[in-house]
């Protein structure tokens, strides 16, 4: 580099150093002291932390190794994540479709919306779970036909709602009381601009919805719907009510008859964390996905952030000097 | 003389208590040019709203084209449309708003194409090849696969125009489609009119650019208090108002 001796001087006041060199010169990035304070106080936290997991004998983690894969406990699993599924993909459908309820014309459709979300909201589920579990007392026959007319088919209910039905139809209708408003609140954040270039354009109903207005709501609604699904999946935990077999369900059984009551639960969480740690990432990557348009640069993937540090500090061990100016790419 | 593209008759419309249009009449002839002037809050852009229908006349009625718009006329009743052939009218009423209103999650060729993709229903192939052509008309041909953000006020009022222009309308309407924009690039968008004008399209324009009224428009309108309180040829109301409140309106702007 052939940085002259008067590149410390201060900026040209006259006509003394050469504004080029100055502005050729690399820049030092500010020094941040506290941050590396406050990271150190966060290692030696995280390391005492471990510490306490991996010394005390009483986590038995060679308990939780032998059941961490063993064929119950991942069927389990298998069931939660169905479940989940199903309550998250039926519940934000029917949200959908009330929220849209909610915000139309009609007094008829908002007041039933309405209705649909106060009630669902106020029962527990636990409750209403126990309540399609327990259909069958109060009508031991399901009957299809024309209404107070003549039947078409008629089911016994205790086949027709089956546990796994009854625990769906429960999480499912509960979600999508939430999904409504979480959806209401997504298409009321979009600019009403937009809907009145769309109806100036006369595009039909269903496409002004489809096209302009909810793909712009998302980016509204999937913070909160990201949350919503975590909930969900960690909430599927409370159909162990219905005897139904899924993983916080299984663990039970396990350590009733075994005693490891610690290493189970602790095997049932560490599933809890991978999943959810796999929705959040897919959260971000949706998000990110409907921030397009809505800002004019992306952020970063938390990957290419970490390429792009770690890139920065090859470099600048490898000069021994500050990074250039402009950073990375 | 045959029939106008635009015939306003007698509209008026509140807002609760407050009484915006108190009976405007208007006549666009096809291919003319009109520019609406007037201080704000004189119902400029509510009377361009009732004439697509975005905003619903309480009394009056609005025709383009000679046909009847929001309402099928019956024996001594005026019954309302149902909203999808409202907005199968609209798609022959180009709008361009203050505020462009593109839609951001699109791109320009993409804002470009829904209109006549989904509300007329033509062929992509046919449709983007036109959206592309509009597209270089308003000198964007560069900026199709570009997301309104990343664009110039200017440029995004221009795909905006594009926009409009795509269902092939039988009637433009600016509402101050300038007042958004650095005046430096107040130009680039006046251009585009210009040259539609001189294509021959029928426009309505609510502007503060009276340079520009004068020398486009075939009519300048003048509104205040929800009425049309003077029009005829640029030369007479801009320079030889007849009216005072006219004159006291010139004065202040320019
Ligand atoms: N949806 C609405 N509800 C209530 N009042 C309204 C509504 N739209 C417009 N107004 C009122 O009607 C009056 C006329 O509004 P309009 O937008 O037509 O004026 P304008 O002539 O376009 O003014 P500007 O030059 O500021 O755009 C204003 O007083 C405004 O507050
Ligand atoms: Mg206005």
């Amino acid at each position: 580099m052939s940085a002259p001796t008067t590149a410390e001087a201060a900026p040209p006041a006259g006509g003394g150093s050469d504004p080029v060199d100055l502005a050729g010169l690399p820049v030092r990035p500010a020094p941040h002291p506290l941050r590396w304070a406050a990271g150190a106080v966060v290692a030696v936290l995280a390391a005492m932390f471990l510490n306490m997991l991996v010394t005390n004998p009483a986590w038995k983690w060679d308990v939780v190794a032998e059941y961490m894969f063993a064929e119950s406990i991942l069927n389990a699993l298998w069931l939660t994540v169905r479940l989940t599924v199903y309550g998250t993909v039926i519940g934000f459908a029917i949200g959908g479709v009330l929220a849209l309820m909610r915000l139309s014309r009609s007094p008829l459709l908002a007041g039933v919306a309405w209705v649909y979300v106060w009630a669902f909201r106020s029962i527990p589920l636990i409750v209403q779970l126990l309540f399609w579990y327990n259909l069958a007392i109060l009508y031991d026959r399901l009957s299809f036909g024309i209404p107070f007319g003549p039947a078409f088919v008629t089911f016994p209910t205790m086949e027709l709602i089956s546990p796994m039905t009854a625990a769906v139809l429960g999480l499912a209708l509960h979600q999508a009381a939430y999904a409504a408003e979480i959806v209401r609140s997504g298409v009321l954040s979009v600019d009403q601009g937009q809907r009145e270039a769309a109806a100036a354009l006369g595009l039909p109903r269903g496409r002004q919805v489809r096209r302009i207005i909810l793909p712009q709501a998302m980016r509204t609604i999937m913070p909160t719907a990201g949350n919503e699904v975590i909930g969900l999946f960690k909430g599927t935990s409370v159909v162990y009510v219905m005897a139904l077999g899924e993983l916080f369900y299984r663990v039970q059984v396990i350590y009733n008859r075994t005693g490891d009551v610690v290493p189970l639960l602790m095997v049932a969480t560490l599933w809890y964390i991978v999943l959810t740690t796999l929705l959040s990432v897919a959260q971000f990557h949706v998000e990110r996905h409907y921030a397009k348009g809505s800002v004019r640069v992306l952020p970063p993937t938390p990957l290419q952030r970490l390429r792009s540090a770690g890139e920065a500090l090859a470099r600048r061990t490898a000069r021994g000097g500050p990074a250039p100016r402009g950073g990375t790419p | 003389m045959s029939t106008p593209m635009v015939e306003v008759r007698g509209v008026h419309k509140s807002f609760g208590a407050l009484e915006v249009l108190r009976g405007v009449d208007l006549t666009v002839g096809a291919g003319h040019v009109t520019a609406v002037l007037g201080p704000s809050g004189s119902g400029k852009s509510t009377l361009l709203r009732c004439v697509n229908h975005l905003e619903r006349a309480d009394r009056g009625y609005v025709a383009v084209d000679g046909e009847l718009i929001g309402y099928r006329r019956g024996r001594g009743v005026l019954h309302e449309l149902r909203e999808r052939q409202i907005l199968r009218q609209r798609a022959a009423i180009g709008f361009v708003f203050q505020n462009f209103h593109l839609f951001p999650h699109l791109t320009a060729l993409e804002n470009v194409v829904e209109a006549p993709r989904f509300a007329l229903r033509r062929p992509a192939a046919e449709v983007e090849a036109e959206a592309r052509a509009l597209l270089d008309r308003v000198g964007l041909a560069d900026k199709a696969d570009v997301h309104p953000r990343r664009l110039s006020g200017g440029q995004q009022q221009r795909v905006a125009i594009a926009r409009a222009l795509a269902l092939r309308p039988k009637v433009l309407l600016f509402d101050e489609p300038t007042s958004a924009l650095d005046p430096e690039l107040v130009g680039e968008v006046l251009d585009v009119i210009r040259d539609l004008a001189a294509a021959g399209t029928t426009m309505v324009v609510v502007t503060h650019e009276i340079g520009f009224a004068r020398e486009v428009a075939d009519t300048v309108v003048f509104m205040d208090g929800g009425r049309v309180v003077e029009s005829g040829p640029p030369a007479q109301v801009l320079d030889a108002p007849r009216h005072e409140r006219t004159r006291a309106f010139l004065d202040k702007v320019l």
